[in-house]
């Protein structure tokens, strides 16, 4: 998992509330036997036409968020299934930090497994920053993690909040593995033993 | 102080915990599938982490495969194809052991990996598959864990896992000639209904258990998911000593006494206390039938279908009405007057050869009624092998089944084989939820013999009346 760093980025605007997984990444995505590539399914039924082709009314295909790193959306962002196929698709898209005033509960866990820096903002704030963005399409943000601050061009300035356990291991690019693999240390020391302990599963 | 086997294989299994966060268990196998590995193997290409201990895998292919000889050469099913692809791919990428199609190893994972002796007692082993535990038949912590993890564990050969508590179910007493393993199974889910293990280690003891073969207690502990339990343990004794020696996997020379040695020490202590034990009596143990949709709907074969107003648990009973709903079943029939239109014979709790014999020496002589279809489907090909030695599959076939080539098949219907709408089927496997074996498929949990005498009957019957008349 890349390392989370502060960056300034084009911000997207999505004003719906309750985007579920589903519309997220849409089952019939779901038989890959890959982790990669869910990006170009993405939203997939508002973002295509029937025929394929892009719609451009959806928001997304707008090109002035072309290469953004921000969502913002309505709230209860990610509601539905437990997929992590979800936060799979959205960091495949390149989206690293979505801001809302809400998340799903399985859908918020999700993106830290994943290097997406879910920030929770209260409803004033949101308004405030979508605001920015239609008056200004193309704005870029910017995050800073490690002062758990955004501020945007427009003279917004707001901090959030995050589990210091969580922000450390976005900081340090550490997922679950990542944080197991932090104690390899513990982990050669214990095989070690292993060995004496049962030489016959190493004898081959 | 007294400990049981789960305490002791956990402590011999901890590797350390960093404070906020879970213990560390280190993992001695990790056995692998087509359907759940693929994303784990990306995850880790991924991040371009190596896999820590290969040595630790073995993989077969089951869940996709055809079980027609014809379809296996040329797969139908382009997802199911590139699933196999992508585990061949795998595989030889990590120089991982594969008992792909053409090996005769091949053969459903929980079925193989004891025929090769692939997992011994006291170890901890995982797979990307809930019935894992079958491999507790060895007094092995074995169980299902989900695709993260899966890349976990190939990444670091432990799991971040929290301490289950322990449950003793005690069956005394001797078993009939006519209950199994998979009736004692039944029972005791029935019993303690499906969620009545949930964060438990279950450890399978008394007389009735110490007389199954490694077999029957290969099907016991692949149940004990069912009851909701992480895993089910048996205590190694003679005969798991018995079965491993010489198979490939087993130590060998003094490395083997060594091992025997250890697997001696870890039978729980005297003494030792579970949070919960519960008793059963092996007399009392009727062979079985479920009802429902759940395997905690289940009764003994000579009784009928209940109704929603038997239960005072009013969950219980708002469950029981959708069963019936979905089952197409009326209250009060009694279970041998219900017929079926299929049945299979197989799955990783049932396809030993030891359920083959059972089965065949119920379905010598008998005829397969026209409107019934009935599959038995081997759980490998060393299965497949020895009943055709035995001739078994010649008794299959006279009385009118299908023989066909290994894999899980019908027990979770994604390689083709499958029920279609409204078909009832008796089904030796272990999940009879909506929709398992297909689309609005009826699905009734049975032993083998049990299954074989529905075969020639078309219907349920107590296979304890079939001897007397
Ligand atoms: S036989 Fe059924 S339960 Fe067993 S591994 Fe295959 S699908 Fe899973």
């Amino acid at each position: 998992m890349d390392k989370y760093t502060n960056h300034t980025s084009v911000a997207a605007l999505m004003n719906r509330s309750n985007v579920d997984t589903d519309q997220i990444i849409a089952k019939q995505f779901l038989k890959k036997v890959e982790r990669t590539g869910f990006g170009q399914h993405l939203f997939h039924d508002w973002r295509y036409n029937e025929d394929g082709t892009p719609n451009p009314e959806f928001e997304l295909n707008n090109p002035k968020f072309e290469g953004a790193k921000i969502l913002v959306a309505g709230d209860n962002f990610g509601c539905g299934s437990s997929r992590e196929h979800a936060p799979w698709a959205i960091d495949d898209f390149g989206f690293n930090t979505i801001i809302s005033t809400s998340f799903a509960d399985i859908f918020y866990n999700n993106c830290f497994k994943n290097g997406i820096l879910p920030i929770v903002v209260d409803a004033d704030t949101l308004k405030a920053l979508m605001s920015e963005i239609s008056a200004n399409e193309g704005v870029a943000f910017t995050v800073d993690l490690v002062n758990q601050k955004v501020s945007t061009p427009g003279g917004i300035e707001l901090s959030f909040e995050i589990d210091g356990f969580r922000k450390n291991n976005l900081l340090e690019g550490l997922d679950d593995i990542g944080l197991t693999l932090a104690q390899t240390d513990k982990i050669d020391s214990y095989e070690t033993k292993h060995k004496e302990m049962f030489p016959w599963l190493w004898a081959s | 102080m007294a400990k049981t086997m789960y305490e002791k294989i956990w402590d011999a299994h901890f590797v350390h915990q960093e404070e906020g966060q879970a213990p560390l268990m280190y993992v001695d196998r990790h056995l692998m599938h087509e359907v759940t590995s693929p994303q784990a193997f990306e995850g880790l290409k991924i991040a371009g982490r190596p896999i820590r201990n290969t040595h630790s895998i073995l993989a077969t292919l089951d869940h996709c495969v055809p079980t027609k000889l014809a379809d296996r050469l040329n797969l139908p099913d382009p997802i199911g194809a590139k699933q196999v692809q992508t585990m061949m791919n795998n595989c030889d990428e990590h120089g991982l052991i594969l008992y792909d199609m053409k090996s005769k190893n091949n053969g459903i994972i929980h079925v193989v990996v004891p025929e090769h002796g692939f997992v011994h007692p006291g170890m901890t082993t995982v797979c990307g598959d809930s019935h894992t535990a079958t491999h507790g038949a060895f007094g092995a912590l074995a169980f299902g864990i989900g695709t993260s993890e899966v890349e976990h564990v190939m990444a670091t050969q432990c799991l971040p896992q929290s301490k289950s508590k322990t449950m003793l179910v005690k069956v005394d007493g001797k078993l009939s000639k006519y209950s199994t393993a998979k009736d004692i199974a039944l029972a005791i889910i029935g019993e303690i209904g499906t969620a009545g293990g949930n964060g438990f280690v279950i450890e399978y003891a008394g007389e009735a258990i110490e007389a199954l073969s490694m077999q029957g207690r290969m099907t016991l502990c692949n149940r004990a998911i069912e009851s909701g339990a992480r895993a089910g343990l048996v205590a190694p004794d003679q005969k798991t000593i018995d079965f491993l020696e010489g198979k490939e996997f087993a130590p060998k020379g003094e490395m083997w006494d060594r091992a025997v040695e250890y697997w001696k020490s870890l039978p729980s202590d005297e003494g030792a206390e579970f949070d919960l034990v519960i008793e059963l009596r092996a007399e009392d143990i009727a062979p079985q039938v479920t009802w429902g949709t759940s395997p905690e709907q289940v009764v003994p074969v000579d009784q009928s279908v209940p109704a929603p107003t038997d239960f005072d648990n009013e969950g219980k009973a708002i469950a029981c009405q959708s069963a019936l709903d979905y089952m197409g079943l009326e209250s009060g029939t009694k279970m041998t007057d219900i017929s079926v239109d299929f049945v299979f014979l197989g799955s990783c709790t049932n396809s030993r050869i030891e359920d083959f014999r059972a089965a065949a020496e119920v379905a010598k002589g008998t005829s397969v009624p026209s409107n019934v279809t009935a599959i038995a489907v081997p759980g490998s090909y060393q299965v497949k092998e020895q009943a055709e030695a035995e001739g078994l599959d010649k008794i299959f076939t006279d009385a009118g089944w299908e023989w066909r080539e290994p894999g899980c098949s019908m027990c979770l219907a994604m390689n083709g084989d499958q029920l279609t709408p409204g078909q009832r089927c008796a089904s030796t496997s272990n999940r009879n939820f909506e929709g398992r074996q297909g689309k609005g498929g009826r699905t009734h949990l049975v032993s083998p013999a049990m299954a074989a005498a529905t075969a020639g009957a078309g219907r349920f019957v107590d296979i304890r009346e079939l001897e007397a008349s």
